[in-house]
């Protein structure tokens, strides 16, 4: 696991406040929504902000989420290819 | 047509890092803990298991923490009402929402924008499908209160009511919470309802 899929885990948990999960209770290929972490629709809001905020992302198409989201190994691919910082 | 009686049946307070339960100490943390520690042992104390809670803003985490005290274990009714007030609105997270929007607005805190969001929250936690309003008052206010649940409930509406008030601002609050319904040994009345928020606030 590299750093970013653990710097991915601990901004999910602090900012979706996960308070029952710690990194090591996140697979990255666990769903994040539905059976995985649970996560609902503001979650879905809060990792876009997320994106933005910490990577430099800015999602233009909300379907993308869908995808970019199901998981951490996802996340950190589509990072890593579109991150401005 | 003769009013059938309703009792206070159940209540609760919380204030000044305590928890009240029919004026029985539940829970009393040191002084200095802040709000959001008092939050976090509250809510294993009571042994509230509700993940969502962590999600929720301050003042909808102190609505669960009381309704948990005074619902859990008990038969509610879906038509079970919900009738609350306070003086602050829910400006704790209103100024949290203000002070972001320079920077990255979180939706999570916006949706907590309003005060009457704790409706909805204690009714999905229990599952009520029900009569709800949420006043803004200046004080405590046993008469609006009380003449609610007795509508509520005489008219056929709803079989119990969930009512109090519940303040917060700065990190000061100031939680009563009732359930009303036609169990119980304190009749419900203006009276009783300011004598026990008196009483929870001495």
């Amino acid at each position: 696991m590299n750093d970013l899929h653990t710097e991915l885990k601990l901004s999910i948990i602090e900012q979706l406040n996960l308070e029952e999960f710690s990194v090591e209770d996140i697979d990255n290929n666990d769903p994040l929504f539905g059976d995985g972490l649970g996560l609902d629709s503001i979650d879905a809001l809060e990792l876009i902000v997320l994106l933005e905020k910490d990577y430099g992302i800015k999602l233009t198409d909300p379907d993308q989420g869908k995808e970019i989201f199901s998981s951490i190994n996802q996340m950190a691919s589509f990072i890593e290819a579109h991150r401005t910082k | 047509m003769s009013r059938e009686s309703v009792y206070i049946t159940d209540f609760v307070s919380l204030k000044n890092n305590q928890i009240k339960h029919q004026q029985k100490l539940l829970y009393k943390a040191d002084s200095f803990l802040e709000l959001k520690s008092f939050l976090k042992e509250s809510y294993k104390v009571i042994g509230l298991n509700y993940p969502k809670f962590h999600k929720m803003d301050d003042l909808c985490k102190l609505g669960l923490l009381a309704s948990e005290v005074i619902l859990k274990e008990k038969e509610l009714k879906t038509d079970t009402a919900i009738v609350l007030s306070n003086a602050s609105s829910s400006l704790q997270t209103d100024y949290k929402h203000q002070n972001s929007l320079q920077q990255h607005v979180s939706p999570a805190v916006f949706v907590y924008t309003l005060p009457n969001i704790i409706l909805g929250e204690i009714s999905i936690k229990y599952s009520l499908k029900s009569e709800n309003v949420f006043f803004i008052e200046e004080t405590f206010n046993a008469k609006l209160l009380n003449d609610y649940a007795q509508v509520l409930l005489q008219s056929g509406k709803a079989s119990s009511v969930v009512c109090g008030w519940i303040n917060l601002i700065n990190d000061e609050y100031d939680v009563f919470l009732c359930l009303i319904s036609r169990k119980g040994e304190i009749p419900l009345s203006v009276e009783n309802l300011e004598q026990l928020y008196l009483f929870e606030n001495e």
